[in-house]
């Protein structure tokens, strides 16, 4: 084994995703501190393009297969396989994704190898790789001290700022033997079910007015709509609310949802599970609002407020209001 | 005298009532043959104990017509129709008598001087109030009051009687000259009325005769239309109220033990007594028009609850009487999903306000039980009610917060409550989860708490061994969690040491009350804490140092008034205190529910909602001049009237206050926090 | 169809969290285990799957925490067959151990279907459906909402949820495990009479098995995260909030 780290790339409609860029920027850093390699893989049809931008890595394997075009676990396992064989990199850095998931466990498994999974942290200490990671919902955090051999890592997007790994250049192409023929895929992808066309795209929102479960019911949710109308934002929610039927699904904020990175997020009776927490822990600012002074959502907000967001709601909107008619009245 | 002497055509006159009569019998005896063998598909009830009794209720609520008295206004017409319906009873058999026997010369009460004088003013008086009830029904149109061809026709028919009446004795009058013949006031005026008609004096006899015979055969007409229409309650709500249910209204009836599946959604698995109710129902609305949910727009309907039972009843019954126990799957279909929608039976707050109006004292309530029973057993759970209910299993709370965390309201206070279980005490103080676990009630648990302490009472809790007692979650018919956390509280009682109970909450007050056979008996007394402070202050234990100078009012909770009958301890309490209590237009029996019993608070609205009771309750208390408090004594009405405050907009207006909360005003308790 | 679920106990959250003064483990004192949320989707999913097509569906877990009640409920809820499985060990398995102990029951052809919840709360070493479909080479899919038996029962079509509401529609070749997300409809609910009917009348089979071998991860230390720290409290009641929130709002210039 190697001290190398390997990335594995995720890419949707011709881009990379955030949480490659996430991967590769932090993989570098441990590269560095292990005085090794960064190699990362691309898997897909007609990818060849997204190597461009990854020149934080010094090699990349890009493997560019019909049988790749959609994700289906058989043959990214099996081609991943056949790359570790080859690398046998100290660290394998994967998103806990709706695709890390798959591969962490099955390789894991398979190949022998240890695994972690919901990765919040990483770093070297004197030599020794320490992850560090979120359990029970995000109210226990876990060090753990990674073993002297091949690990694979699952990493929460959003962990990592992704500037450090957007490198526009093109890094050394490396070669890896693969069987000509991939074994048979026994999960074949069909077809992608889109989200029903919605009337706002929340990522490209500049204010947010988040709800959650504090909200209590759906006719509170006209509450939210008025303050977002008098800051010109949108409202948008966290699962459960979302699962009531009280929003669309395009208004979720999520694991499973939106990532969004407003200028502005007000964060009303969520309570920041991690799922939430991950789609918009980046934004530049937030605010929450929660009645229970131990919600997670208070570690990644700026500001807080232990107060009952139905009562603070109607109060915000109007001083809102207000600063608006002093403004143009002035 | 007796027209059926007479021959009509080739017959004679009686024998051709003899037909009719014999005709209108048959009809009548087979329909109510029919509908008793209706009732028998039901399940079997002993409704035959302590028969002083239940003849006693028959005189209350029969012939005393004491619930229809609720509502004057047609209450009075319709006792007079009711009296007026024995006495014709009496009067008319004696006419149908003479008629077919008339050989017999049987004496009338047309001819007893006493007797015939009160008969031709109960016509009168009938016909009185016909008028007003029809004007009532037809004109008014109170909701609840179906505007049917049955109800037309059976007002007809009574007018028709009382109209036919009154001129046979006109027409007897005019056609006999009887030297000191009996007087009868309206008969007679209305002979004089007729008198100047020379043409009708000259057949003032055949008039006589023909109106003897249109009376009699309406009479006949109406005897075998009866038992189809829904003046079926005639003969019916005697049988209704006698065999109506003994036992206090806060116990409800535990599922047989031979019944294989809970509850109840077809007609077989209803008791006989239950499917008595779709007959002796009048359809007269009075349960609608009480109902809090009804009122504002719930689907929920008691009156549709009993019609769709009799629907079902009337519709699938003849052929289960035909086929012996048609297996369930195939024939008659469930009424739930069917007559009846979920939405329908989650409505309802079991307040208890059908059933107390009720004149034929139909119980609503163990019908809607028994079908939301049928639903848990089904898995068909309102949503919302499944997060309480699993909550409720798993934590013994609804809040779904650990039960360790039941007693840190006490933190609070500057001494410790004496533990039960470890060491004995007079009082135990169960506190019910609303007031240990909610935010906003927690201020007022330690006040009560302080207060009591102040005034010495041996009293100590259960701490963390306390579960919801299981009162709400019994009537959203989840039996086998109520038995659950009964045998669990009934455990804790047995390894508690104390005399006697009490609560804040009126739920837990009913339920240990009346339904834990083994609290309130002898050993222990079950107390609402309204009583205690009442005996406090009566003993001295509290004293009033400072009369409060407020003008209040006080909300009576469903399950401490209407179940259980506590309407005075509280106003004693509050007269105590000095404060001028100003009653509410519906008070006592007549509360209105705040909406929130039933397993209603761990649900959402139904239907298209647009207001709560409760909204309407604080209304009603905002509208008594100067009232500043409204007084409560139960937590569920203190968290729902305060809501109910902010969404009317009439916070400034008007405050809820506990009762704990004035009694610690006036007492002058100091808080050492 | 033959379906096997597979159930775990984790920390039931509202009882609350403490660290043991080792810092190296949960403080089992406080700790009531409650069965973990997906996987009762995964039994649901089951269970739907059972009624459109008919076969068996049986339910494992480890015997740890209330597993015994939650198995008597799966059978109330219509499981054919319910297994509680003993390893002899006192502490709780990390995922890769307890892959082993059921891809050990369940290997072999005997299920068509695996199904699990594709994440417990206490995950720390991968999730268990992966690590079973690994060992015992089947495929795998997860984050599934939705499964539908085919017509040919030797496949099913599942929705495997993606970021941003969108989801693939895959077609999975059988035997296989399924990471369950969501069943098609919420967890079904037992009312309590049946579940004490159960329970006086239900086997729960009991199985002992060899201590997996076990390469424990070197866990350094267990911490709670400070709570509130980042976030600047405003303080004050609702009206000074308001307040105070506008002009930090307008000094960001983040007002129209």
């Amino acid at each position: 084994m190697r001290n190398d780290i390997l990335v594995f790339a995720e890419h949707f409609r011709g881009t990379l995703n955030d949480i490659t860029y996430e991967l590769l920027g932090k993989g570098r850093e441990l590269a560095q501190s292990l005085d090794s390699r960064l190699l990362v893989t691309v898997f897909g049809h007609e990818v060849g393009g997204l190597v461009e931008k990854l020149g934080v890595a010094d090699q990349v394997c890009l493997v560019d297969r019909p049988e790749l075009k959609e994700f289906a676990s058989d043959s990214t396992k099996a081609v991943l396989e056949a790359i570790l064989e080859d690398v046998q990199p100290r660290l394998v850095l994967l998103g806990s994704t709706s695709i890390g998931l798959e591969l962490l466990g099955l390789i894991s498994a398979r190949k022998g190898v240890p695994c972690l999974d919901n990765c919040t942290r990483l770093e070297s200490r004197d030599g020794q790789l320490v992850a560090t990671c979120q359990i029970y919902g995000g109210k226990v955090f876990v060090e753990v001290a990674l073993p002297e051999a091949t690990t694979l890592v699952a990493v929460v997007p959003g962990s990592f700022p992704k500037e450090p790994g957007e490198v526009a250049t093109k890094p050394e192409l490396r070669n890896i033997a693969l069987p000509a023929m991939l074994p048979e895929a026994r999960t074949t992808f069909r077809k992608l079910l889109e989200p029903p066309p919605g009337d706002v795209d929340i990522t490209k929102a500049p204010i947010l007015v988040g709800v959650g479960r504090g909200i209590q019911n759906a006719d509170n949710m006209s509450l939210a709509e008025e303050l977002a109308a008098a800051l010109s934002g949108v409202v948008c929610a966290s699962r459960p609310v979302i699962d009531q039927g009280w929003l669309p699904l395009t208004r979720q904020v999520g694991k499973s949802g939106m990532t969004v990175k407003p200028k502005l997020y007000l964060a009303f009776g969520i309570s920041g599970a991690p799922e939430h927490l991950e789609g918009m822990k980046q934004s530049e600012l937030i605010v929450a609002v929660n009645t229970d002074p131990n919600a997670p959502i208070f570690s990644v907000a700026h500001y807080g407020a232990v107060l009952d967001a139905l009562e603070l709601l109607p109060l915000l909107t109007e001083e809102v209001s207000n600063q608006a008619t002093k403004k143009a009245s002035t | 005298m007796i027209p059926t002497t007479a021959k009509l055509g080739f017959i004679p006159g009686w024998a051709v009532l003899w037909l009719f009569f014999l005709a209108a019998v048959g009809i009548f005896a087979r329909r109510v043959v029919f509908l008793i063998r209706l009732l028998k598909l039901g399940r079997a009830e002993n409704r035959f104990d302590n028969i002083p009794e239940r003849l006693k209720r028959v005189l209350i609520y029969v012939f005393g017509q004491r619930r229809l008295l609720d509502e004057p206004l047609v209450g009075i017409p319709h006792v007079l129709i009711f009296y007026g319906f024995l006495v014709f009873l009496m009067s008319t058999s004696g006419m149908l008598l003479q008629g077919l026997f008339p050989f017999l010369h049987l004496p009338g009460m047309e001819s007893n001087r006493y007797l015939a004088p009160v008969v031709d003013v109960f016509a009168l008086l009938v016909l009185a109030g016909l008028a007003v009830s029809s004007f009532r029904r037809f004109v008014l149109r109170p909701a609840g009051l179906q505007l049917t061809w049955d109800a037309t026709l059976v007002n007809i028919l009574i007018a028709s009687l009382m109209l036919t009446f009154l001129l046979v004795e006109a027409f007897r009058r005019m056609s006999s000259s009887l030297a000191g013949g009996v007087w009868v006031p309206v008969g007679n005026w209305l002979a004089g009325l007729m008198g100047s008609s020379a043409v009708l004096r000259a057949n003032a006899a055949l008039f006589h005769s023909l109106f003897w015979w249109a009376h009699v055969l309406i009479v006949l007409f109406f005897l075998a239309y009866l038992p189809s229409s829904k003046h079926l309650h005639l003969l019916a709500a005697p049988f209704s109220a006698f065999f109506s249910r003994l036992e206090p209204t806060g116990r409800l009836a535990a599922p047989m033990d031979q019944q294989v599946r809970l509850g109840a959604e077809r007609l077989e698995e209803f008791t006989w007594r239950q499917l008595l109710s779709a007959f002796a129902c009048a359809e007269c609305g009075r349960c609608e028009r009480a109902c809090p949910s009804r009122q504002v727009g719930e689907p929920c309907s008691p009156r549709q609850l009993v019609h769709n039972l009799k629907e079902q009843l009337l519709r699938y019954g003849p052929d289960l009487l035909g086929h012996a126990r048609v297996a369930a799957d195939g024939g008659e279909p469930t009424m739930i999903g069917g007559l009846i929608s979920a939405g329908e039976l989650w409505g309802c707050t079991t307040c208890l306000s059908c059933s107390e109006r009720c004149p034929v004292l139909n119980e609503h309530m163990s019908i809607m039980v028994d079908l939301r029973r049928r639903l848990v057993e089904r898995g068909e759970v309102d949503k919302h009610l499944e997060e309480a209910l699993r909550n409720l299993a798993r934590y013994g709370n609804s809040f779904g917060q650990s039960e360790r965390k039941r007693a840190v309201w006490t933190q609070a206070l500057d001494f410790k409550p004496k533990d039960a279980r470890k060491e004995p005490v007079e009082w135990l103080w169960y506190l019910g989860e609303y007031a240990c676990y909610h935010p906003a009630l927690q201020h007022i648990t330690q006040s009560l708490a302080r207060l009591l302490h102040a005034a010495g009472t041996n009293f100590g809790i259960v701490y963390e061994a306390e579960r919801n007692s299981g009162n709400d979650i019994r009537r959203v018919g989840e039996e086998g969690l109520f038995e659950l956390l009964r045998e669990k509280n009934m455990a804790t009682f047995k390894k508690a040491q104390f005399n006697n109970l009490f609560t804040t909450d009126p739920h837990v007050y009913n339920t240990f009350k009346n339904e834990y056979p083994d609290l309130n008996h002898g050993q222990h007394s079950v107390y609402h804490y309204s009583e205690l402070i009442r005996d406090l202050l009566q003993h001295g234990q509290l004293k009033v140092t400072r009369s409060l100078p407020y003008r209040v009012t006080y909300h009576d909770p469903c399950y401490l008034g209407r179940y259980n009958g506590v309407y005075d301890a509280p106003r004693t309490v509050l007269r105590a205190l000095g404060v001028d209590l100003k009653e509410m237009p519906r008070s006592r029996r007549n509360s209105l529910c705040c909406g929130g019993g039933g397993g209603r608070v761990w649900m959402e609205e139904i239907g298209e909602v647009h207001a709560r009771p409760s909204e309407s309750r604080v209304r009603e208390a905002a509208a008594l001049e100067g009232v500043q408090f409204l007084v409560v004594a139960c937590p569920k009405d203190y968290v729902m009237f305060t809501d109910a405050l902010k969404t009317t907009g009439l916070e400034a207006r008007l405050a809820v206050k506990d009762l704990t909360e004035l009694v610690a005003e006036a007492a002058s308790v100091v808080s050492t926090t | 169809m033959n379906i096997a679920v597979l159930a775990k106990q984790v920390p039931d959250l509202v009882e609350g969290l403490e660290i043991d003064p080792n810092g190296k483990a949960l403080d089992v004192n406080y700790l009531r285990y409650i069965l973990s949320e997906s996987d009762d989707h995964a039994l649901e999913q089951a269970l739907l799957l059972k009624e459109k097509v008919g076969g068996r569906v049986e339910v494992f877990a480890l015997n740890q925490g209330e597993a015994r009640d939650s198995l008597v409920a799966a059978i109330a809820k219509g499981a054919d067959r319910a297994v509680l499985v003993d390893a002899g060990l006192d502490s709780p398995l990390n995922n890769h151990a307890a892959a082993q102990i059921f891809a050990g029951l369940l290997g072999g052809g005997l299920f068509d279907l695996i199904l699990t919840g594709v994440r417990a709360i206490d995950d720390l070493d991968g999730s268990l459906g992966g690590l079973v479909a690994g060992s015992l080479d089947l495929p795998y899919a997860a984050l599934i909402r939705k499964a539908e038996a085919d017509g040919d029962g030797k496949t099913v079509i599942v929705q495997k949820e993606y970021p941003g509401g969108y989801a693939a529609e895959l077609v999975v070749r059988l035997p296989a495990v399924l990471g369950i997300q969501a069943a098609e409809q919420p967890p079904r609910y037992v009312p309590i009479s049946r579940l004490r009917q159960v329970m006086k009348t239900a086997t729960v089979e009991e199985v002992s098995v060899a201590p997996p071998s076990q390469q424990p991860l070197d866990v350094t230390r267990l911490f709670k995260p400070e709570e509130g720290a980042g976030a600047v409290m405003i303080s004050g009641d609702a009206q000074e909030a308001a307040r105070q929130i506008t002009s930090l709002l307008s000094e960001r210039r983040l007002l129209r």
